[in-house]
């Protein structure tokens, strides 16, 4: 597929799950182009990065689920934090433990899944929806009964990917990315190469293999496509063009600056502004 | 080799945290209680398991194994970890808030929101650290509960509660706990060279605290040792300020 095949299949008011973790392999070139696109109404599910942010900014997301939104190198994301802060975006505030509990439900076509998190915390208070769960075992415990999270589309981000749907991590941590898959109806896999099946097996022990064309709708190459999360072994955060982003951010002017150099134009345009830095 | 440091100080009471603790996941959030934990495991908590913060087990310079996010869950739900978060804002009861200041529909400042403070504090053992200890963070009501203090589990009840422990508070003026008839927040220990009477103006609400303050133990000179060849650039400083 293509980066625009991708965004087509995507209508406004979807609810879309974003695989990675905070800055860190997180689908960036397909961000950037629901960015270009001007889908609105979106419900945002992920852990959340700049992501989150790039979507806020172009006036995408109506409701984001998050347990957190962070730059991880930089603690807080500068978007994210002003429309909280102005009121222009919904926030469903959970644990972050009850997002993976929610997106695990989800996957497993259960209605919530019983969990402690949350329990005499505020998370009850500013989502009001949530409900207890009581064990029908002689223990008698009271659990918060996470709500399952699903997801019209997800859309992650891995190192290798055969054109199937068969994909790759070569990092440390593969986040969530299976799960955001398992939950979602439609799911859209970028990767910075495509290979051959051989190639993909043999990259790695077979642990690494996190999705299966069971798992996968569509498959599209997106060279750097991370960037400027970290898509580690391939290439780690590029810090100073974070810094970059952030301070952006922080001004409307700084802003319209950053979209025209970088975000205006298709995902080649953006990698060719990115490299004449 | 010289003093120690006020940041030393705070380092080695953080480490002091996890003393006893075993095999369990120590999980420090900031530079401080991070030199702590690594000060810990190298000392008198051998056991203790360490990540490099990110899905990597360290135990010493040694990688020994793996833990990514979502094992990282597990390990919170099983109970074996002991983390030390910040506060923006603690009560006396222990309650912390990370989330945001102010009206949560709508607040002032929007900080990190959340994160795993309530699955952390409802599971396992849980600590504070506190850099700059003020009553700004030391409020009367905190905005919005993330980890919860001994009130909510209080309010909760057994079963529920039966894994909530919120064990120590270290700032950069002193030790605090909650070893009170009501787990309310006691002064537990001043680092060299303050005062009772500075913690409790520096403290938005009545603060219990014995007749006699104890000071906060100094790092030993091997720990001063180790301290200083863990963080050599000495970031520490930087972050108690």
């Amino acid at each position: 597929m293509s980066v625009a095949e991708v965004v087509g299949e995507l209508r406004s008011g979807m609810t879309i799950g974003v695989g990675g973790w905070g800055s860190r392999r997180k689908p960036m070139a397909l961000v950037r182009a629901i960015a270009r696109a001007g889908l609105t109404g979106l419900t945002v599910v992920g852990f959340g990065g700049p992501d989150v942010g790039l979507l806020i900014a172009a006036g995408c997301v109506r409701r984001v689920v998050t347990g957190f939104v962070s730059l991880d190198s930089i603690p807080l994301e500068p978007h994210f934090r002003r429309a909280r802060q102005e009121g222009t975006v919904a926030l469903t505030e959970l644990d972050e433990g009850m997002l993976y509990w929610g997106l695990l439900a989800a996957a497993h076509r259960l209605p919530f899944l019983p969990m402690r998190a949350g329990l005499g915390s505020d998370v009850p208070r500013v989502v009001p929806e949530l409900r207890t769960v009581r064990s029908p075992y002689p223990d008698g415990e009271e659990f918060l009964a996470v709500p399952a999270l699903p997801l019209d589309a997800a859309l992650i981000h891995l190192n290798r990917a055969d054109e199937r749907g068969n994909g790759r991590y070569l990092g440390p941590d593969p986040y969530f990315d299976d799960l955001f898959c398992l939950a979602a109806r439609r799911r859209y896999l970028s990767c910075e190469r495509v290979v051959g099946t051989t190639e993909l097996v043999d990259a790695g022990p077979p642990q690494g293999l996190l999705v299966n064309r069971m798992m996968v709708d569509g498959v599209v190459a997106t060279p750097n496509g991370a960037h400027f999360t970290s898509c580690v072994p391939d290439y780690g955060r590029d810090e100073a063009f974070q810094r970059e982003y952030a301070s952006a951010a922080a001004s409307p002017a700084g802003w319209e600056r950053f979209r025209e150099t970088y975000l205006d134009g298709d995902e080649d345009d953006y990698q060719k502004a990115v490299r004449a830095r | 080799m010289s003093e120690p440091t006020r940041a030393e100080v705070c380092v080695v009471a953080c480490a002091e945290a996890w003393r006893g603790d075993g095999a369990i996941l120590a999980a420090p959030m900031a530079l401080v209680p991070r030199l702590g934990a690594r000060l810990a495991q190298l000392t008198f908590a051998p056991d203790l398991v360490l990540s490099d913060g990110e899905a990597t087990l360290v135990h010493g310079g040694t990688v020994e194994g793996w833990l990514p996010y979502r094992a990282v869950f597990q390990v919170v739900a099983a109970g074996r970890r002991h983390a030390m978060m910040g506060a923006s804002q603690l009560d006396r009861h222990g309650n912390q808030n990370i989330s945001c200041i102010g009206d949560w529909s709508r607040p002032s400042a929007q900080l990190l929101g959340v994160r795993g403070a309530p699955g952390n504090t409802v599971n396992h053992v849980v600590s504070y650290w506190v850099p700059r200890h003020s009553p700004r963070v030391f409020v009367e009501r905190v905005d919005m509960v993330c980890g919860i203090g001994y009130d909510r589990a209080g309010a909760l009840g057994a079963p529920a509660n039966r894994f909530h422990e919120i064990r120590t508070v270290v700032t950069d003026l002193a030790v605090l706990d909650f070893a009170t008839p009501d787990h309310r927040m006691r002064l537990r220990s001043v680092h060299p060279g303050v005062t009772a009477a500075e913690v409790a103006r520096a403290t938005g609400f009545p603060l219990a605290a014995p007749a006699d303050v104890p000071r906060t133990r100094l790092p030993t000179a091997a720990e001063l040792a180790l301290i200083r060849d863990l963080d050599p650039e000495g970031l520490r400083e930087k972050e108690v300020r």
